[in-house]
């Protein structure tokens, strides 16, 4: 069965991260983890595209497109031509 | 608004305190209904909460009402200092993604303020989710202050104070029944006004069992929605409004069939069909909609919902329509 949720954008560069753990305690949903010291994506599924992680990577590990998911948001961002989609 | 006095403090430093009055209650009611949807706002700055010192913690959030008044209430029995940005009225997350609670506007508050001169540490407590906007290494670099990632909820500061550490558990969002619940009276309030107006069309075109469609499509996509959200097989939300939208759909267009026993056998057996048509898109597009009030749809998700599932919604409608148009004018014929 079709599932819209199933793919997402996010991206780990493992070879750039510095095992900080900023990525793990910014993500809302433990997509990171960190065990003896190693940061890992375990659970990339799970991301929402928020952008917390990337923005909070000192090293540039972490790509994703990130954005509001909202249809509300996107529908009326198409409607009136608008670029990027916000809430409110 | 929340009660907060000018005391002996410098003046830029208002004082707050946990208490949550019966003034602050109605504000949450209406916030909750979305009545003066702009203007539950707390004024952006220093809030001393109890009588802290320079060493006493930081802890910021937006000049929301709701957003500061929990993260007061949950501060009980704590001094500290509430520094609160200019989010414009909009919660932690929300502002994050929009982009007004960020890193930019905490530099700008912690300079306007002076928040170097009130406390002697350079650290501040900010809620894990403001961290889709605010990035903690750029803080650290642009004005000396190093950001900590407090936990997802308020409530849960007091434990995360005892030793700065949250719980694996602290740092999952949830959306509960209870998240879900609170989440009702926004969403009917925001659809209440084109219901009743289609409501009273489909009245006057298709009869009561019409007007009764509208309605019930409209509160199976904003009541029974949230509440069943869990529980409604499939993982998109549309096809989940579509299923929802038929549970309440087929019966109705089952009672109309039997009640419309005067017409042509065909001339009932399409009105079946057009109500499980028009009814059904309805409700799933207020589902699809929801999306933006859940705490886990991805952008790139809900773009693909929208792409593969609107098209569906448009021709089932738009056909319903048709048929039910052809119907009506044959009767009046």
């Amino acid at each position: 069965m079709f599932n819209a949720y199933q793919i997402n954008t996010l991206v780990f560069d493992r070879n750039l991260c510095n095992h900080c753990r900023m990525c793990s305690i910014v993500c809302p949903h433990a997509v990171f983890q960190r065990t003896n010291g190693v940061v890992s994506m375990v659970h990339p599924e799970r991301c929402m595209e928020c952008g917390a992680c990337q923005l909070n990577c000192p090293t540039g590990a972490i790509t994703v497109d990130s954005g509001v998911g909202c249809a509300t948001a996107m529908i009326y961002a198409a409607l009136t031509g608008k670029k990027e989609a916000t809430c409110g | 608004m929340p009660r907060f006095v000018k005391d002996n403090f410098s003046p830029s430093i208002r004082k707050a305190d946990s208490t949550i009055h019966f003034a602050n209650r109605w504000d949450h009611f209406l916030a909750r209904f979305g009545i003066r949807r702009n203007k539950h706002r707390v004024e952006p700055g220093v809030y001393a909460l109890g009588k802290p010192d320079g060493d006493s913690p930081v802890f910021v959030t937006a000049n929301y009402s709701l957003s500061f008044d929990a993260l007061r209430a949950a501060l009980k029995g704590i001094s500290g200092y509430i520094l609160v940005l200019d989010t414009r009225g909009i919660n932690v997350w929300c502002a994050a993604g929009k982009g007004t609670f960020s890193t930019d506007e905490l530099v700008r508050k912690i300079e306007q303020t002076s928040l170097d001169n009130i406390v002697r540490h350079r650290k501040l407590i900010l809620p894990q989710l403001g961290a889709t906007g605010v990035s903690a290494h750029e803080v650290k670099k642009r004005s000396g202050f190093l950001v900590e990632y407090g936990p997802v909820k308020a409530a849960d500061l007091p434990s995360y104070l005892e030793n700065r550490q949250a719980t694996p558990d602290m740092r999952r969002i949830k959306f509960t029944l209870k998240d879900r619940f609170i989440l009702i009276p926004v969403e009917v309030v925001g659809i209440l006004l084109p219901a009743l107006v289609a409501s009273v069309v489909a009245y006057f075109l298709g009869g009561l069992f019409a007007s009764i469609g509208v309605i019930g499509a409209v509160l199976a996509g904003t009541v029974a929605f949230p509440l069943l959200l869990p529980f409604l097989p499939t993982d998109n939300f549309s096809t989940k409004g579509f299923i929802l939208g038929w549970i309440f759909i087929f019966p109705l267009s089952l009672i109309v069939f039997l009640e419309s026993s005067t017409l042509e056998l065909w001339q009932r057996f399409l009105g079946l069909i057009s109500y499980n048509l028009v009814f059904p898109p309805i409700t799933a597009f207020l589902t699809l909609n929801f999306t933006g009030s859940t705490t886990y749809t991805s952008k790139s998700g809900v773009k693909k919902e929208i792409y593969t599932f609107i098209p569906v919604m448009a021709w089932m409608f738009g056909s319903g329509i048709l048929l039910a148009t052809g119907l009506i004018l044959i009767n009046l014929l």
